[in-house]
Order: structure tokens, then sequence, then C-alpha cells
């Protein structure tokens, strides 16, 4: 079980309010992903359910249970760090063993369960090593095998990937969601990466400066976001967003629009905007256009990549309308 | 981690340290200071008056004073030419690729290690000693006289000695920084066209300026008060040739037991020192927020 | 920086950089020749003294004299003791300021530093004067607080220096995986502090055993160590070279061998962490 639920929860620094009151449920089972850009609290809040910071107000329950005044090891959870935090002087092996040791589980037990977890982590070969002489996947594996070996209510997880290089960073991600897959444990993930929290989650909550801008699944936030922060912050590349004559005409504020949304033509089309092409970058799969337009700014256009488009060239956008999102003054999303 | 808990606990495990380090200074630093306004000599207990500031006009208008201020001067200022310009060149020869680096490295500082007394009667001794020392022997040879170092240059004599133990601590900390400078910095002025002077004066020095400045400071802060050097070596003589200012309250407290005027010349050192101190705090705080 | 470098270029630099060396090392390459020479060898002509016979004649001496192994106890008792001492007081404080660093911490670290930055011979009436009255002129106890005390501020400055390198994630890590303070401090944080904490201890060895202020001032013979026994062969022994040198060995070459193996350190800790 790992149901974590919290009420009214809040942070000060001082007199600094780093975590307005807020409350959230994660239920049993659940691949949760808090994300946010640097500084947005999502770590704050991670390492207040681990109970490694003090709540300035509210209630934080696991299973039911308040947990609020509880220290971390009571609470049945288990903590991935960003810089692994391996003990540098132990091996592979008493690294893994440390919260078993601690449990005051038997010997036995212990080397069934590293075994298990040194398996299913394809560490079997690199348990009697030190952490120093492992590579930084490796390392991330290992500390993922402490974690597990506790089985623990909850994972939580504090932006485990961003000390990997891009191509690794792919496949533990794939290697996380598998392990969810089968342990089908509560997992907590903090990432500022909005693909992490799109590929990984079930549920992601987008935090800003301490507040929850929304809540929901990932194509729930991808095709529904609530404001215009978090339809800029989900989705790559980012949305365009338009206003004056434009937006007013579609009774909004502000228009924002995808940039797999827009048809692209190289002949003129009635009502589209025109632009010419700054820079185009061609993936293979797709191509990137970087469009200037007289009319609305800047424009970027994801298309086929096929579709032969160079710098230079002058092109016509028409933004799809069953895809268009309006935003009013606040940012809000009219629907 | 920064729990209520913890920090009561933290709390507790650092007063022992700062409540004695705050007796270690206050108690004394206070005594000092009162003291300095009495007239109290241990030779004549219980006549000790209050005098107000006649121990620091004696102090300071006793022409011992003025001369023990220029020695201490010389001797810090002297070191610390010898030591940075010394060991600038030293730490760039030892960052050059050689044989037996490590070897030599354990040569040159090996001086750093030596205690006070040992190098200054080993100096004293063996090489000064117009009679036999190696150096008269090596004059003999010549068929030089023989010239009695600490009798005829005794300040420049312990310039040099207090300067042979304290280049081995500037080389070091020198060549630390050296080794922590940007290779590709280097690689980039070369590229650039930048000769090996100029990237010597254009990027290295820049580079060491930090540590030359803590060589400084530090140093400044060791010189100000030799004293076992002095003591060993001439006793501040011949008449007050090489005194300085730390030898000269030794002499007035611990030799003529005038406790008053000791301590007078006490505070007028700690005034001097702290005028170093503050400069070496400030780059030290400074460090500390990085 | 893969790069040859040219052949006779090195070969160059090695001669330059030996010779500077030995050169800067010659004086106790000096005495360790002498402290195996006889005393009226001794003082002959460089020339002579190389070729003249090898004798532990000195050593001897230097031993018999019963006093010499108490000076030489003195100054262990007193390194080690205010080191020891030094760090009972020092690890906890050092250690609250690296992992539970509160709004003041720069500055109590700072002002422990000023202590250090204090001219000894500002206090030295008041601190003999004291001693005096309490009776500790001349006692091991005495030295070994005063030594504690001019230290303090440079071992727990060291120590932090040390602590704050352990990154506090693994410390959290250790009490996410259930480990209270008595399992924290037992398993993670001695077992990664003890490299910190062996050099802080070599340093302030070195430190104390060279210390030679309040070591000469506030000794006379009983709690005497090795530097107030060289001090006193200034004169009129000082003339017999032999002895003196082989007592110089002596007094120096424990120090010499740790200073050697704590080069690293002691660049960290002479500059109170401002170059590493």
């Amino acid at each position: 079980m790992g149901k974590i639920t919290l009420e009214k929860v809040q942070k000060k620094f001082g007199d600094v309010e780093v975590i307005p009151p807020l409350d959230l449920t994660i239920n049993d089972g659940e691949f949760v992903v808090f994300v946010g850009p640097s500084g947005c609290g999502k770590s704050t809040l991670l390492r207040l359910i681990a109970g490694l910071e003090d709540v300035s107000g509210g209630q934080i329950r696991i299973d039911g249970e308040d947990a609020t005044g509880m220290p971390p090891a009571k609470r049945g959870l288990a903590m991935v760090f960003q810089s692994y935090a391996l003990y540098p002087h132990m091996s592979v092996r008493k690294n893994i063993a440390f919260p078993m040791r601690m449990a005051g589980l038997s010997e036995a037990e212990q080397k069934k369960r590293i075994d298990a977890a040194a398996h299913a982590l394809n560490l079997t070969d690199y348990l009697d090593r030190k952490p120093g002489q492992l590579s930084g996947g490796q390392r991330q594996r290992v500390a993922i095998g402490r974690a597990i070996v506790r089985e623990p209510s909850a994972f939580l997880f504090d932006e485990p990937l961003s000390n990997l290089d891009a191509a690794l960073r792919v496949n533990m991600r794939l290697e996380i969601s598998e392990l969810h897959q089968t342990l089908k444990t509560t997992m907590v993930y903090v990432t500022h990466d909005q693909v992490e929290a799109m590929t990984m989650a079930d549920k992601i909550v987008v935090l800003r400066a301490g507040h929850i801008e929304q809540v929901g699944s990932p194509l729930d936030l991808y095709r529904h976001p609530d404001n215009r922060f978090v339809a800029g912050f989900i989705g790559s590349p980012k949305m365009n967003f338009i206003e004056g004559p434009r937006a007013h005409a579609e009774q909004a504020h502000a228009l924002g629009i995808r940039p797999e949304h827009i048809d692209l033509s190289q002949t003129p089309v009635q009502g589209a905007i025109e632009g010419r092409v700054g820079v185009s970058e061609h993936l293979g799969s797709d191509t990137f256009a970087h469009v200037h337009s007289e009319e609305v700014g800047q424009i970027n256009v994801r298309v086929a990549g096929d579709i032969d488009v160079h710098a230079g060239d002058t092109v016509w956008l028409s933004p799809q309308p069953q895809n268009l999102h309006r935003f009013d003054e606040a940012g809000l999303a009219l629907r | 981690m920064a729990t209520k808990h913890s920090r009561a606990a933290a709390r507790l495990m650092i007063s022992p340290a700062v409540l004695l380090l705050l007796g270690w200074m206050i108690v004394p630093l206070a005594m000092t200071l009162y003291f300095s306004f009495l007239r109290y000599n241990l030779l004549m207990p219980g006549m000790e008056e209050w005098t107000g500031f006649l121990n620091y006009q004696y102090f300071l208008t006793d022409p011992a004073f003025i001369a023990s201020l220029i020695n201490t001067l010389l001797l810090v200022g002297g070191v610390l030419i010898i030591t940075i310009i010394g060991g600038i060149l030293l730490a760039l020869l030892l960052d050059q690729p050689f044989f037996g680096q490590g070897i030599v490295r354990i040569l040159v500082i090996a001086p750093f290690f030596v205690m006070p007394t040992v190098s200054a009667l080993v100096w004293k001794n063996m090489f000064l000693n117009p009679v036999n020392g190696l150096f008269a022997h090596v004059a003999h040879f010549f068929g030089l006289p023989a010239y009695d170092f600490l009798a005829q240059a005794p300040l420049a004599s312990i310039i040099g000695i207090v300067a042979w133990q304290w280049l081995p601590f500037a080389t070091l900390i020198l060549l630390t920084a050296l080794q922590s400078l940007d290779q590709e910095q280097l690689e980039a002025a070369e590229m650039d066209g930048a000769s090996p002077v100029s990237r010597f004066f254009h990027i290295m020095l820049p580079h060491l300026a930090r540590a030359i400045t803590v060589v400084v400071l530090i140093q400044t802060i060791f010189l100000l008060s030799i004293f076992a050097e002095i003591l060993v070596t001439t006793n501040g003589g011949p008449g007050v040739a090489s005194t300085n200012l730390t030898y000269l309250i030794y002499v007035q407290s611990l030799l003529q037991f005038d406790v008053g005027g000791g301590s007078a010349g006490g505070v007028v050192a700690i005034i001097l020192a702290n005028i170093v101190a503050i400069f070496l705090m400030r780059m030290i705080g400074k460090n500390l927020e990085a | 920086m893969a790069r040859a470098v040219s052949k006779p270029r090195k070969l160059v630099f090695t001669l330059v950089a030996w010779i500077i060396g030995l050169a800067i090392f010659f004086p106790i390459l000096w005495i360790f020749i002498l402290s195996f020479k006889s005393e009226g060898n001794a003082i002959a002509a460089p020339f002579h003294v190389l070729t003249s016979a090898f004798t532990l004649e000195s050593y001897h001496t230097v031993f018999e004299r019963s006093n010499y192994l108490r000076y030489f106890m003195n100054s262990v008792i007193l390194s080690v003791g205010s080191t020891l001492l030094g760090l009972i007081i020092a690890v906890p404080a050092a250690w609250a300021m690296a992992f539970v660093p509160g709004r003041h911490t720069k500055d109590v670290l700072l002002w422990m530093l000023s202590t250090k930055m204090l001219p000894p011979v500002g206090v030295l009436v008041p601190i003999y004067l004291i001693f005096r009255d309490m009776g500790l002129l001349d006692s091991r106890i005495g030295l070994v607080f005063v030594l504690t005390m001019i230290n303090l501020p440079i071992i727990i400055w060291m120590l932090y220096t040390y602590f704050r390198e352990i990154p506090g994630e693994i410390l959290e890590a250790a009490r996410m995986d259930g480990a209270g303070l008595k399992e924290e401090v037992l398993y993670v944080l001695t077992p990664m502090a003890i490299p910190g904490i062996a050099s802080t201890v070599l340093l302030n060895i070195i430190l104390a055993w060279n210390e030679a202020f309040w070591t000469l001032n506030l000794t006379a013979a009983k709690a005497a160590p090795l530097t107030q026994f060289i001090a006193s062969y200034s004169s009129p022994e000082g003339l017999f070279y032999a002895k003196l040198s082989a007592a110089s060995i002596m007094a120096i070459a424990p120090i010499l061998i740790m200073g050697w193996f704590s080069q690293k350190q002691l660049v960290r800790g002479l500059t109170f962490g401002a170059v590493k």
C-alpha cells in the first residue's frame, strides 16, 4: 500500500513561504511526476513527503496514518537522490544491504533480496566494486537497488536522471517505467524535464512558485491545459501564442497553437499567416521551421520530414481550428 | 535535514568550542588591556597603581620601539619579497615535467617542517659561524676573510633563515594554485598567439593573484610573531639591531619584569596584527560563500 | 595535455630542478652528514668532513644524556595530547557547522579564525601570570591546554572544510534507509570523515611539535619539549656540532616524515581552505 495524502501542507523558510498551503492525493500504485521550472518548490515538496524537511503547517498522511512528525526512517519510503548519494566507502553489495542492515533483516533474507535486485538491475557483476569504479548509469541503478530492497510503500525520485548523458537518460527512463510496471508500487518523481514527465507519469503535477498549476494525466495536460503556463511548459517544441486581432476574432486575449497543429503551405492560402522561414531544422522524421511573420511575430511549425522548407522561403501557416487553445487576460484557458 | 531537533543538538555541539575560545581570547585580552594602564613591575609586587597612558607614552617614545618597529617591517617585508618571488619561480619550475618530480618536491618543502629552534641553531653554528661555519670554510677556500654574519648583518641573516623556512610554504601553495589553472585557458592563449612570457603575465599571474594574497596575509600573521629564531641566534642584538616588536615586548615583560610596559606593547602589537587580520578575514569570508 | 615534451628540454629542467631542490634541502642534508661524524671531524673543512669516518658516537651520547628522552616524550605528549584534546572539542563543533549550518555559522567560523590572528605576545603577560598563580608554569597540562587553544581554530576549520565535502544527500539517504543518529555517525559519517580527520591530526601534530613561542616561554625543565632542548644548545654547547646535529636530526625526523605525507592537506589547513 502506498497512498500519500497532503492536506494544507505548507513550507516556510524563515519568513519566505516557498510552498503555500497545498492539497494533493497520490493514489496507491500511481506514478506521479512533479514538474516545473527550477525553484518551483517541487524538490522541497518531495523532501517534505520524505520527512527530510519539517512542514510548517498541514498534514501528511501515508496510508491514512498521520506521518507529519515521523522521522524519515519510519515512513516506509525509499528515495533515489539526484547525486545518487551512494556510500563511497562501501561496496555495491554493502550499499544495497545498508537499509536492510538498519532494519535488522537476517543475513539470508538480505542476500536473497540483494541477488534479486542485482539480477533485475544488471548489477550482478559489479556487486563487489566501490561506487567510484562505476559509470553514472550503474551508480543510478545501485541507488535504485538500494531503494528496491527495502520494499517501501512508495519510491521518491529527486531528479534522478539529470546527471546522466542524453542516451543513457532515455534508457534509464524506460527502466524506471518497467520497474514501476513490475512492482506496481507508488512512485513520486521530481523533474524539470517535461519529456520525462510526459513519458513516465500516470499523473503529472505542474508546479510554479510552490503553487499547483494543474494536476492530470499527460494527455490531459497536453490537450486541455488550464492556463498559459501549463500550455507553454508541456509539449515540445513549445506552444505558440498569438495575441492581437486574430485572438480577438476568437473572443480571446491570446490564442495558443502547438507547432504540430499548424498546416504549412508553400502556396498562398486564403486567411493564412504569411511569413518567411528563418531557420529550418531537419531532424529526418520531422522538420522544425522557425517562421517570422509581419502579422504575429515568431511562429514555430513542425511538419513532416519530407516537406522541403528552407531558410528564406515564404510560407503560409494555417492553425488547425479544432486544436486552438484560447486564453483570457489572466492567462486562464477559455473553454 | 534542517529539522528543529538537529538545530538544538548543533548548538550544543558548538558551544564547548565557542566558550573555550571566547575565554581564551577575552580573559587575557582584558588583562593585557588592564595591565597596560598600570604601573606594574613583578620585582615590586604590591606597588601597582593606575598610570593612565603613561606606559604607552614610554613604550611609543622608546627609541627601541621605533627601531624594533622598523626591524619588524624589514623582517616581514624582506621575507615576503624573497618567498613570494622565489615561490613563484620555484612553483613554475616544479610544474614542468622532469624526472624525479616527487622527490624534488619533497626536498623543497622539507625546511618548513624543521622546528624554528633547530633551523636557527643550525644556521647560526654550521653555516654562519665565522670560525667553523660552512660559509667561513668556503670563504677561506677562495682566500677571502670570513664574514661574521650575525654580528655584521644580524637582521639580514635572520631574514635569510626565516625566508629559508617559509619559502617552502609559499612554493607549495603557489604550486597548488598553479596546478588548479585550467589547461584549456593556457591552450586558448597559445592559440591566440600569446608567447610564454605573456601567458605568464596575462593568465598565470592573475590566476595566482588570489593565492599570492593568501600567502602574503598568512605569512604576515606568522612573521609578525617571529621569536625563537631571534632568541636563539642574536638575542635581539647587537644592541637592538635585530629586535622585532615581539622580542622587544618579551624582553620588557619577562626579562625586565615590566608588566605594564610589556602590556602596552602587547596592545600595540595586537592593533598592528589586526590591521592585517581584517584583510585576511575578508578574503577567507568571501571564499566561504563560494 | 597529450603533448610530447622534448627530451633535451626535460633533461635541462631535471638538472635545474634537482640542483635547486638539493640546495634548499642542503642544510638538512648537511646536519644529517655531520651527525654521523666525530666531534673533531665535524668542525673540519667541508672536504675533510665528507671523507672522514662514519660513527654513531653522537647519537649514543645524545641518548645517554638521560634528559634527552624526557624532552622527546614531552614533545610527543604535548603535540599528541593537544591534538587529541582539540579533536574532542572540534569534531562536534565542525560536524554541527557543516551539516546544520545556521544563519550565524559563517560569522562563528570567522570569529574562531580571528582568535588565531591574535599575536601571542599580546597575551603573553596575562597567560604567564595566570599560569604562575595557578602553578601551571612548566607543567604539561598547562601547555597542552595552550597548544590546544592556539590550534583549535585550525582544527575546527580543517574538519569543517572536510565535513562540508561530504554531500548532505548521503546523510539524508542514510536517514531514509532507516539509520538513526548513532548509525548515521558510526557507519556513514565516520568512515567518510576519517581521511579528513587523519590529515587534520597530522597537520596539528606538526604545528604543535614545532611551536616555539609558548613552549619556550612557559617551560623550564620539567615540561620542556625538544624546542627548548635545542634552544639550550645555543651556547656554549653549540660548538659540539656532531651532537647538535644528531639531536636536531632526531628532533625533526618524525615531523619531516609526517610532513611529507601530508603535503596536500597542509596547503588546505594552513590557508584555512582558501587554496585547495
